[in-house]
């Protein structure tokens, strides 16, 4: 078996099962500790306090405006780079190839952008990504705070993307290694997704709907 | 920084002053243990490392210290939790990714979560995650109080409230300050009455530094002709267990006031200018006893903006000078008394000059949470202050007012230390002289 086929072949697999049981466990291992009932009679009622929840998944995506004037660099970076993954990841016409594949499907429509465009899309992507990086070791809260979970996130994440560029531009020796390096690195982000901040992917919504909701039923703010 | 702070921080606040280190260890662990709950798990675990949370606070923004970071501020429960409890604990534990929190690490804590923090939530409005960072504090001083880690100053204050009623000994006891008020403003005091609809509590703040403030209350009331009653068995509305993060003591606190108002059938409590007793009596009250409360609890403004809804209380309308008003994070951001006080201030024709950041983003006073009590705090407080100070200047307003007596107390001292040339107000002053009997 050549490093390619183990790399998509019995590691892929590997990777996927440890992808989804770990994000199933690390969800219900949170809710284990328990939701505690309270006894406190809130200013409004569950339904607005749903309504609320809703209202916070949806509008934490863009900052108030009030934070907006120390913060909008950040945000346009993280956004940045965001948005770029996600565009490399679904629109870009072998990934969706890859994922029809990988999960069977036949979807009748299935957007792409040209070849052309995704390249630009993925080097602006690193550009933002390194930028990422650099702020994460200068800006001093950030660099606080970080930990091996930041660092080691972002090293797989730069080895998945430069080698996703590599074979584009044919760069880098033998296409084989090449792309068994990006698949390999593909395969770790998923093994590590559960174990680390890539998380934030599941937690985001039941975060923000349960903070909206319980500000809601005190009539606060979101 | 002088002997004196650090043996006023390092110095345990409990009875438990020789704990060795692993006994503090493991009381801590035990205490957050048993405080936590899924919610707050999803706090912790949602958290992307993104700091944009150190960006809503006052302490940072004064400072630019990373260490004010608010997420930091949770960082040994973070660590503890994902060492012991998480998904991957046994993982983490294994191979030594999380490390124990030790007893040095929480001592050094200790500065993070009570001197630098307000618990003051605009973090949590801040964060893409929606992660409340003011709940995990919380969380967090309660650990460190079952450790013996609380302030000193704050742990004696509630200890004292919870076994006399008072968070300290005073001259005389304060509701014979009450009293004497009442006579010296000509005001009748409806006092220890045995049946009463409702129940009024006042700061002690007031009662000691703002007598008007106490004789404001005592007129609005009287003039609404409201079936009232101050008790003296429970007529402090601080309470010092929130503050200290101790549940027993907190819950001894906050059943003196839940017992009595039960035992005259009060149907509301009155809170008056006061944000972290709103928080304690309105929002955990009946968790903290078990049980639900058989009355309203209302914040003064609260109160007031109803019965000026029903017709009940008439104003009349100010002079002509400009103010500004600091909307309490604990009434207005956490406890949701967002009309209120501009409604009142609306009906008295206030000429209203608002902040930058105001009502639910208002910043904090940087006084609240107990830390208006720490003197180990005070420096960094009034560093932090100024920001706020400056945003009430740039306002143009003749005059500043709030409706907190922690939040007038701490403006106060930060306008002595600034030479600041404003005073701080009072709505229910205000409203209390515009009032039409």
């Amino acid at each position: 078996m050549t490093l390619l086929e183990f790399s998509r072949g019995p590691m892929l697999h590997f990777a996927l099962i440890v992808f989804v049981l770990g994000v199933l466990w690390r969800l219900v291992a949170v809710s284990l500790l328990g939701w505690r009932k309270s006894k406190t009679k809130w200013r409004n009622s569950t339904a607005d306090a749903v309504k609320g929840g809703a209202i916070a998944t949806g509008n934490r995506s863009w900052p108030h405006p009030e934070f907006l004037d120390r913060t909008a660099f950040g945000e346009a970076v993280g956004y940045g780079y965001h948005i770029g993954l996600f565009a490399v990841l679904l629109l870009y016409a072998p990934h969706v190839v890859f994922w029809k594949n990988l999960f069977g499907v036949n979807v009748p429509f299935w957007p792409t952008l040209p070849s052309g465009l995704m390249s630009v899309i993925s080097i602006v992507t690193i550009f933002v990504m390194f930028i990422a990086t650099v702020r994460r070791y200068m800006h001093k809260p950030l660099r606080r705070i970080s930990n091996f979970d930041d660092w080691f996130t972002l090293f797989i994440l730069y080895v998945l993307m430069l080698s996703g560029v590599m074979l584009v531009f044919g760069l880098g020796g033998r296409y084989e290694w090449v792309l068994a390096t990006h698949i390999i690195s593909f395969n770790a982000l998923l093994i590590w997704f559960p174990f680390g901040k890539l998380m934030h992917a599941f937690y985001i919504f039941p975060s923000r709907f349960i903070t909206g909701y319980k500000h809601e039923k005190k009539g606060a703010s979101s | 920084m002088t002997t004196t702070v650090i043996e006023e921080r390092r110095q345990t606040g409990t009875p438990d002053a020789d704990l060795s280190p692993s006994e503090r260890e493991q009381r801590a662990m035990r205490g957050f243990a048993q405080h936590f709950g899924a919610y707050a798990a999803l706090n912790l675990e949602s958290c992307i490392h993104c700091a944009i949370c150190a960006d809503a606070c006052h302490f940072y923004i004064a400072t630019e210290d990373p260490k004010y970071t608010p997420i930091l501020k949770a960082e040994p429960f973070k660590q503890a939790f994902r060492r012991e409890s998480g998904a991957f604990a046994p993982l983490f534990k294994m191979l030594g990714l999380k490390k124990k929190v030790t007893a040095e690490q929480l001592e050094e804590w200790q500065e993070l979560l009570f001197d630098s923090c307000n618990m003051c939530g605009r973090c949590s409005l801040i964060c893409p995650m929606g992660i409340e960072v003011a709940e995990i504090i919380e969380v967090g001083r309660r650990a460190m109080a079952e450790a013996g880690l609380a302030p000193k100053a704050l742990a004696d204050r509630a200890r004292h409230q919870a076994e006399t009623g008072q968070p300290e000994e005073s001259e005389r006891p304060y509701a014979e300050v009450l009293a004497d008020i009442g006579r010296e403003n000509d005001l009748e005091v409806s006092l220890d009455k045995d049946r009463a609809d409702i129940m009024v509590c006042l700061p002690r703040t007031d009662l000691e530094r703002h007598p008007e403030s106490v004789a404001a209350m005592l007129k609005i009331m009287n003039s609404l002709g409201a079936n009232y009653t101050f008790r003296s068995d429970a007529l402090i509305a601080e309470n010092y267990g929130y503050y200290a993060g101790s549940r027993g003591l907190q819950r001894k606190i906050t059943k003196r006031i839940t017992d009595t108002a039960k035992k005259i059938g009060a149907k509301t409590v009155i809170v008056p200018e006061c944000g972290h007793a709103y928080t304690a009596l309105r929002w955990q009250a009946a968790d903290i006893i078990g049980e639900e409360l058989p009355f309203r609890v209302l914040h003064i403004t609260e109160y007031l903006g109803e019965q000026l809804a029903d017709g009940k209380l008439k104003l009349g309308q100010v002079n002509g000078e400009s103010y500004t008003f600091h909307d309490p994070c604990q009434i207005v951001r956490k406890g949701g008394v967002m009309d209120a006080p501009r409604e009142l201030m609306k009906a008295m024709g206030v000429n209203l000059k608002e902040m930058r950041n105001k009502k639910a983003f208002s910043f904090c006073c940087g006084g609240g949470g107990g830390v208006n009590d720490l003197e180990s705090a005070r420096k960094l407080r009034l560093r932090a202050q100024e920001n706020k100070l400056r945003e009430i200047d740039d306002t143009g307003a003749d005059r500043f007012m709030t409706s907190c007596s922690d939040c007038r107390v701490a403006f106060s001292d930060a306008g002595e230390h600034h030479r600041w040339d404003k005073k701080t107000d009072s709505l229910i002053e205000l409203v209390a002289a515009n009032i039409k009997e």
